[in-house]
């Protein structure tokens, strides 16, 4: 079964409408072409209204759409002869984070992502893509063995958050998110970060320091859910809508802010539309970032991340 | 009259409020311990650096008083005094509640930078203030601890932080958890470099703060009884369908853990900084 976001179902209804008539058109004498031509150029119209005007809310829904494509769904089309290697070598191994050694137009990289299911059964396994400190060390090991080797780290980012439990916490969440922020400021690989889904918060930037910072343009970046930020801050998480948008979470505005390099557009109706177009898309901008990294010295490499992180936010003199 | 008037007592006066008679009763002479509810003289409390004398309950120091209580006189040098919010986001109701806490504890933002003379042993410093939005981290504090660390790396100094943090700062969105990867960034410059870090946790020290510059000190050190976690407990408690144990997140917690190198009472602090200062002096040829 499809889900059907509630801003598409204009969309759907059409869609219906339209097959409808075609199978009455099959299955009866009269010819309903000319109708269905006219519906069909209205859907066309339509979908092009929707669609491209997305509100923060509507980019929220699609960012956690079920359906949508995860980090393996693009590792598989992005990246050749992929070995994911498991395990951070001191508790366990987090399903919730994927890393491994791949080949990317011919050269070694070092992958990372979060990594989400697409049903209930895959979510469990993959705790809803809410990484433990044993994910977020699993990808610290990884990150060092790319700078041993000397191979470009690329991370995928879509989770909710790092997850919010005890065995979290007495393992040192805290602690496994911020060395990761340290240690991947003095990486001298370059490193591409993408978010494809929910960036939510210190559990997304946990993966997220890097040299150039994509979105697809139907995903979003946050300091808190939505959920979160309205129940904090007028006690009421059904104004989430709201706190979408005050709180400037999409691709386009994280653009405007300076926070991120480029937006990668969506096919119409978004990623999971059309997954090969998708990753077609990333493709383009990846390979862009890849080459002009690599140019860079390590020493101009590191000047720049810290200039690029140096400048993001705002502030005023007295 | 009617009946029922015999039995309402009825006010023949009104008390007009006359503000000499505020005055009258002297505010805040006492203080009462948030732990054990015994009453004392402020000034005993001050004196005692806010810690209960009865039961050793650490009450929440602002920074300046932090900053007193730590260096020598007349040794502290502020960095960046002048720089303060702005509404990035255009977020409704922002730029007032920031003006009140400016107003209420007289700091332009939520973290004092500087240098400053511990026992003589100098050394670079920020102390964030939890009574200035719940010490929440948006661009300034970010900004002014990034250049404190900086500073710290350019002069050659040690870099001793005091967090006390709600968090990120919600109103300044995906800018406040930016800040972050900032002060990241700029910690990582500084401790290849050589840089001495240390961290003292206060209470609170949570969410974006702990899960940054709070935790990769060289030694993180806490006070005792803080509470220091990443997710709110209410959250996790909800998450996991369980009641968590009444010193869950604290730095007792944490400490059995194997997440912190050391609880420091606050009357300790001054003399063990100053020991982990000298044993890192750097050999002056």
């Amino acid at each position: 079964m499809k889900q059907i976001l509630e801003f598409e179902k204009p969309i759907i209804n059409l869609k219906d409408k339209i097959a409808e008539l075609k199978k009455f058109t099959a299955d009866s004498e009269i010819d309903l072409t000319e109708e269905i031509n006219k519906l069909e150029d209205r859907l066309e119209q339509l979908e092009d209204d929707i669609y491209g005007n997305l509100k923060p809310w509507d980019r929220v829904q699609m960012a956690r759409h079920s359906e949508r494509p995860t980090t393996l769904d693009y590792i598989h089309q992005l990246f050749t002869n992929f070995i994911e290697f498991h395990g951070d070598r001191r508790y366990g191994d987090d399903q919730a984070i994927v890393a491994g050694i791949a080949y990317y137009k011919d050269k070694p990289v070092t992958v990372i992502g979060h990594q989400r299911g697409k049903d209930t059964k895959e979510n469990i396994k993959r705790n809803f893509g809410m990484p433990h400190p044993e994910g977020y060390r699993k990808a610290l090991r990884h990150m060092e063995q790319a700078q041993k080797f000397n191979r470009p780290i690329i991370t995928f980012i879509d989770t909710k958050g790092a997850y919010p439990g005890r065995a979290a916490e007495e393992r040192g969440q805290s602690e496994a998110i911020a060395k990761n922020l340290m240690e991947m400021a003095g990486f001298t690989v370059p490193i591409v970060c993408i978010v494809i889904g929910e960036g939510g918060s210190g559990g997304a930037l946990g993966l997220g320091i890097g040299d150039h910072i994509h979105m697809l343009e139907n995903s979003t970046y946050s300091v808190i859910s939505p959920e979160g930020a309205a129940s904090i801050l007028w006690k009421d998480a059904s104004l989430a809508k709201k706190a979408a948008e005050s709180m400037k979470i999409t691709a386009n505005d994280l653009k405007e802010l300076n926070v991120i390099d480029q937006v990668i557009p969506e096919p119409k109706g978004g990623a999971h539309q059309d997954i090969k177009v998708q990753a077609e898309k990333i493709d383009v901008v990846l390979e862009q970032s890849i080459r002009e990294l690599s140019k860079y010295t390590t020493d101009e490499l590191l000047e720049k991340r810290w200039e690029k992180y140096k400048n993001i936010g705002d502030y005023k003199l007295l | 009259m009617q009946l029922k008037e015999i039995f309402t007592k009825r006010k023949k006066y009104a008390t007009i409020p006359n503000e000499n008679s505020k005055i009258d009763v002297p505010q805040g002479l006492m203080q009462k311990c948030k732990n054990c509810n015994k009453i004392y003289y402020r000034k005993e409390m001050k004196k005692s650096l806010n810690v209960c004398p009865n039961c050793g309950y650490h009450h929440p120091l602002s920074a300046w008083e932090r900053i007193e209580s730590l260096f020598d006189e007349d040794t502290f040098k502020e960095w960046d005094a002048n720089i303060t919010s702005s509404n990035p986001l255009n977020f409704p109701e922002y730029e007032e509640k920031v003006l009140k806490d400016c107003e209420k504890t007289g700091l332009n933002e939520g973290v004092v930078t500087g240098k400053g003379m511990i026992n003589g042993q100098e050394t670079a410093f920020a102390v964030m203030d939890s009574y200035f939005r719940m010490g929440s981290m948006g661009s300034v504090v970010g900004e002014k601890i990034a250049r404190s660390v900086e500073n710290a790396r350019k002069e050659s100094l040690p870099f001793i932080i005091f967090t006390a943090s709600g968090g990120a700062r919600m109103q300044e969105g995906i800018l406040s958890l930016m800040q972050m990867a900032k002060t990241s960034v700029a910690i990582k410059r500084f401790s290849d470099d050589g840089g001495l870090m240390i961290s003292v946790m206060t209470h609170p020290t949570t969410g974006g703060v702990s899960a940054s510059f709070a935790s990769i000190g060289d030694y993180n050190f806490a006070e005792p009884g803080a509470l220091i976690g990443f997710a709110g407990r209410k959250v996790i408690e909800q998450t996991i369908r369980e009641k968590l144990p009444k010193d869950f997140q604290t730095s007792e917690f944490l400490m059995e853990h194997g997440q912190l190198d050391k609880i420091i009472h606050r009357h300790e602090m001054k003399n063990l900084l100053t020991t982990i200062l000298e044993m890192h002096q750097k050999e002056v040829n």
